[in-house]
């Protein structure tokens, strides 16, 4: 601790570089946890799935429906406890802009099926007996834009589903809100109920977009998944079923390997900081060959210079980093700019401390060789360069 | 430290040669130097005779190519890296021509470096910064940055951080070679006053033979032998 003015007082030498020198590392941690946050949204679906639930689809894809008479031969199947469906509506509020999740359920499945969302009893009463009742995550009812209360008539309209008969827009009744137990589980959806919308809806009557069942404690899921597959073989509307997670990745994948992209560009990003900041380093050291060489002319030993230096860098990549880092998930928490496309956008826990680590790391390489410099500068030379 | 007889320093038989390419240059040769404690010793001779190698070498900055360096009864030239820089760190304190002070460190900041590397608590260590300071007539310039002082009072600095440790010798590498005549009497007159009221063993390389006289003993150097030693 003691030495830690003498390294404030050197990274004060020049302010103009150092304050450069932070600004690029704190824009680059900043890009690095705003990434992150985009690799996180994009497998926030993977995270939420449940172990024990899998999901029946069209085989050919997702898009594709199955008809809600399947749902019943799907329960029989050994292995299958509960099943529901879901069907994509894709709701807007007024403006395109207001765009959001929106899916008709089974009123009295759904919350069987999904018990990490929660809904005070009245509402839930409430809705199982509203027909054009529907439930808000808090997310969602808490958006600016929206600002829903329990009670309030909300015409929505469908880019796939147009308007209901007779009707400019689905109004929907507000029953309720939802919570959820999982931390990074999604409560930007609007859900209502199937009757209604099936019996509105002007094409599709009597079919659903897929079905999510949970099986038994003991039973296996590929062997269950195996046996939904085989029962509709050969027909119309063949299925495929695969786990939650299995589904929510592929979803993801969609998009391409937002991993490997993420990778990427961090890479140049981080590969160009390292060469900026160990350039900076270097110079700043080299400059300072005379004072290195005083240093240890009054008995600075070369390991507690080249400690020094690395220390320096580390401060430096180290504030940056964390304030980078900081900023980013702040910025986050305050507001979350793309809601409608990633409902759960922020810095995940694992992405802070890969950063701090990372943060320490780019200290360490950028002040390695300069370090080094520094610990085999012989003295009698270094204090000759003044004379 | 402790030698039987009053010498400080002993050096002997010292060669130090470096090597340019497949060139050797020979800075000194087989040089014998007695220094006696609380002595006051000015090197002088042109230059490349070797002075501030030799002064390098009593200050275990450098290794002599062959003979041995003998400081209190110990043979610095044999010692590690690190027992090197620690023994300097409590025997030896520097001055140098150009007071290398740390720019971005106040005179106190600057006098408390060599403190870092004892066990004291930082009020004691500005406690004793303030005292060498107080000791060179500087008391009243804890905080100023060197750039905010003339040369006279940045040598001044360098001698407070060169003292502050109580070392056991001082080694001054031209300390008036940057400074006017009348600041180079002055650095000379304090230079005196450790010598003479504090004890201090002060070894001072010189061009300057207005310096030299301030000195007890002077040891002409040429090329890198002991020429003539002045009358004591």
């Amino acid at each position: 601790m003691k030495y830690l003015g003498l390294i404030w007082s050197n990274l004060k030498r020049k302010k103009l570089r150092t304050v450069l020198t932070l600004l690029s590392i704190f824009v680059a941690f900043l890009l690095f946890g705003f990434l992150f946050a985009i690799k996180d949204a994009f497998g926030a679906g993977v995270k939420m799935a449940d172990a024990d639930r899998l999901i029946v689809r069209h085989k050919v894809s997702f898009i594709q429906p199955l008809p809600v008479s399947y749902g019943a031969r799907i329960g029989q199947v050994p292995g299958v406890q509960d099943v529901t469906h879901l069907t994509w509506f894709g709701g807007i509020y007024q403006d395109p802009k207001n765009f959001f999740a929106s899916m008709p359920v089974d009123q009295d499945q759904f919350f069987v099926l999904y018990p990490e969302y929660t809904l005070p009893p009245d509402q839930l009463y409430h809705w199982k007996k509203t027909r054009n009742g529907a439930i808000v995550g808090r997310s969602l009812a808490d958006r600016k834009t929206l600002n829903w209360k329990v009670g309030d008539i909300v015409p929505i309209t469908s880019p796939i589903w147009g308007q209901p008969a007779n009707q400019p827009a689905w109004n929907f009744e507000i029953c309720g809100i939802f919570d959820t137990t999982k931390k990074s589980a999604d409560t930007s959806t609007l859900y209502f109920r199937y009757d209604y919308f099936d019996e509105a809806r002007t094409r599709g009557k009597g079919e659903v977009g897929w079905y999510t069942i949970r099986i038994a404690k003991n039973a296996a899921p590929e062997a269950v998944a195996k046996k939904i597959d085989e029962q509709f073989a050969n027909s119309p509307y063949e299925t495929k079923t695969e786990t939650e997670a299995a589904m929510m990745t592929g979803f993801a994948q969609q998009m391409g390997d937002i991993g490997a992209i993420l990778i990427a560009v961090l890479s140049a990003v981080f590969f160009t900081i390292l060469l900026v900041a160990g350039n900076t380093m270097s110079q700043s050291v080299r400059e300072r060959t005379e004072e290195i060489g005083v240093l240890k002319a009054i008995g600075f030993s070369g390991t507690l210079v080249l400690l020094l230096v690395l220390a320096e860098s580390c401060v430096i990549a180290l504030l940056a980093g964390l304030a980078g880092l900081g900023v980013a998930w702040m910025l986050l928490a305050i507001k979350n700019p793309v809601a409608q496309w990633f409902p759960v956008l922020q810095v995940p826990d694992e992405a802070m401390m890969l950063g701090a680590v990372l943060a320490l790391g780019l200290g360490i390489a950028t002040g390695v060789l300069p370090a080094c410099y520094a610990l085999r500068l012989r003295t009698a030379a270094a204090l000759r360069r003044n004379g | 430290m402790s030698t039987a007889d009053s010498s400080l320093v002993r050096i002997r038989d010292v060669t130090k040669t470096f090597h340019r390419g497949s060139e050797d240059i020979h800075v000194l040769s087989s040089l014998d130097l007695t220094v006696a404690k609380g002595e006051f010793l000015a090197l002088m001779g042109p230059s490349g005779s070797g002075k501030s190698t030799l002064l390098n070498l009593i200050g275990g900055l450098d290794r002599p190519t062959h003979g041995s360096v003998e400081i209190g009864g110990q043979r610095i030239d044999q010692l590690t890296e690190r027992d090197l820089a620690a023994w300097r760190a409590e025997h030896v304190g520097f001055v140098f021509q150009f007071y290398n002070l740390m720019p971005v460190l106040t005179a106190e900041r600057n006098v408390e470096l060599p403190l870092l590397l004892t066990h004291l608590s930082k009020s004691q260590r500005r406690q004793h910064a303030g005292n060498a300071l107080k000791a060179v007539g500087l008391s009243h310039r804890l905080k100023h940055y060197p750039r905010t002082l003339s040369g006279g009072e940045q040598q001044r600095v360098g001698i407070a951080r060169a003292i502050v440790s109580d070392p056991t010798i001082l080694l001054c590498d031209e300390p008036t070679g940057d400074l006017d005549r009348k600041s180079g009497d002055e650095i000379l007159t304090l230079l005196q006053t450790l010598n003479q009221e504090q004890g201090k063993t002060i070894i001072m390389v010189t061009h300057d033979p207005h310096a030299s006289i301030r000195a007890s003993r002077t040891v002409h150097l040429d090329k890198g032998q002991l020429a003539t030693t002045a009358p004591e």
